[in-house]
């Protein structure tokens, strides 16, 4: 990296914490003087961050409980996602057998909100880690399935005739040609798919749950303590900005060919 | 050199009602360059398709080395109009495909593809992608991967349709130097005369639609060919009187 970069990119770091540092000091600014009502100022949700991490007060288990349930939760479901949603929607897009075969269930059940699952997956499995695991993976195995159908979909037609041409077999051109020219577009819907499961993720642990991030906002709630609601809030951001960089790390390896 | 390597045979084919290619029959020569020109959208792409199998003909058959042709047994490469480098793969990937998918062994595949970035000049970007190059280079790569497979046949599609004048002198002596290195049966289609008469052992005319073969003409001069010589100058007029599709 050239020195002018390197100094450009330090700035650009300079404006982004100037931006939380800006933040934060309105928010303790605007709870000094008064204003802030109910809300509590960054310096006691910070103090109550800190109990948290030992003090299972008020909700039953401590703030690194909680965050490992959920991330139990949204893990299994996301991954379940990705393993089933991608395959199948490359192979939809390829296979027009597959395609007709599996579409109508599918159209079928896209419409259907994930959070309207919850009701039947409580009766089904409880409220444990399997009911909630599968409302995640109804949230996200949409958008990876799609995503990953309509990259093989967009294929471009010469580069398919080109290894036809050299002889390649209808299975090989899927694989070494479909499949890398879908990547791109795969990885766009798994990115959706991370929202959409941490989304779906804290609707379900604020119904069905008994440990959580998202129950421990709901206790919160119950028991008036703003701070706590505010601690899981911040928790579940940091927890989704995590996840999101992870996986734009893993996609720039992935799809190298397309950021360098 | 003197046996026919590819022959084919009474070619024609109709999308419906619209006869593209009206029986068609020539022969090629093993190690031959042979240029096809015809008036735009004479079917000259149809008429490419038909020979790599993309679109089976309606009637008549090609035989490549006496056997009906088949990509999955023959060793047929096409260089495509648009562009067709995968950007998936780094430009040595690019060039080792169609070896891989031949089944080549890793030996070759490494030796062919030294030696075509070697005539390329591009051993200096075969760990980037195509799209850090410029189009013309990408252009190359497509070219370099297709005679890299010493193919039985080799077929071009315009290849130079996009490039400016200059670009398109120095890829066209480029091609003749791929051609004598790896000694390939050439088949290029192009709407530019100078372009075919440059290139070609043999140029065949088509006729507007549907195509028909206007004349099979032999270019007898030395390489390399000096395109201001009186003999280029006049083979040229002739074949552009052979075609007059203004």
């Amino acid at each position: 990296m050239s020195r002018k970069k390197q100094i450009s990119k330090f700035r650009y770091n300079i404006y982004a914490i100037l931006s939380v540092v800006v933040f934060l000091i309105l928010w303790q600014l605007i709870v000094s003087l008064g204003y802030g009502g109910i809300i509590p100022s960054p310096v006691v949700v910070f103090r109550t961050f800190l109990i948290k991490m030992t003090d299972s007060r008020p909700d039953g288990s401590t703030l690194p409980t909680n965050i490992l349930v959920s991330l139990q939760v949204a893990c299994t479901g996301l991954f379940l996602a990705i393993a089933i949603g991608v395959p199948l929607g490359w192979l939809m897009g390829w296979y027009k057998g597959i395609d007709r075969f599996v579409r109508p269930i599918f159209e079928f059940i896209r419409p259907i909100p994930p959070i309207s699952w919850i009701p039947l997956t409580i009766i089904w499995f409880g409220i444990g880690l399997g009911a909630k695991s599968m409302i995640v993976f109804f949230a996200s195995f949409v958008p990876c399935l799609i995503n990953a159908y309509t990259g093989i979909k967009e294929t471009n037609k010469t580069m398919i005739n080109v290894a036809r041409t050299f002889g390649a077999s209808n299975f090989k051109v899927f694989t070494s040609v479909a499949i890398p020219s879908a990547m791109p577009l795969t990885f766009t819907g798994i990115r959706i798919a991370l929202n959409s499961a941490w989304s779906t993720l804290v609707a379900a642990e604020l119904l069905a749950a008994n440990a959580g991030v998202g129950y421990m906002i709901n206790m919160g709630r119950s028991f008036g303590r703003v701070d706590i609601i505010l601690v899981g809030m911040v928790s579940i951001g940091i927890m989704g900005y995590i996840f999101s960089y992870v996986f734009k790390k893993i996609e720039s390896v992935v799809v190298k060919w397309r950021t360098v | 050199m003197s046996e026919n390597k590819i022959q084919v045979k009474n070619l024609t084919h109709a999308f419906g009602d619209l006869l593209v290619l009206d029986d068609i029959s020539f022969n090629i020569k093993n190690e031959e360059f042979v240029c096809v020109v015809g008036p735009t959208g004479c079917g000259k792409t149809t008429f490419l398709n038909l020979l790599t199998r993309l679109i089976i003909p309606t009637s008549g058959e090609i035989l490549i080395d006496g056997i009906p042709a088949d990509p999955k047994i023959h060793n047929i490469s096409f260089a495509f109009q648009e562009p067709s480098a995968f950007p998936w793969l780094t430009v040595e990937e690019n060039i080792a495909y169609g070896m891989k998918i031949k089944k080549e062994s890793k030996d070759v595949i490494k030796k062919r593809t030294d030696e075509v970035l070697n005539l390329l000049g591009l051993q200096k970007f075969r760990k980037q992608y195509p799209h850090q190059l410029s189009v013309s280079s990408e252009q190359r790569i497509v070219i370099g991967r297709s005679f890299a497979m010493h193919p039985d046949l080799l077929l071009m599609d315009e290849p130079y349709g996009q490039m400016d004048i200059k670009m398109r002198f120095y890829l066209e002596d480029e091609v003749i130097r791929l051609w004598k290195n790896f000694k390939s049966t050439v088949i290029f289609i192009t709407h530019n005369i100078e372009e075919a008469i440059y290139l070609a052992d043999k140029v065949i005319i088509l006729t507007n639609k549907p195509a028909k073969i206007k004349e099979e003409l032999e270019i007898n001069i030395p390489r390399p060919r000096d395109i201001a010589s009186k003999e280029f100058i006049e083979y040229r007029k002739y074949v552009t009187d052979q075609i007059k599709w203004w």
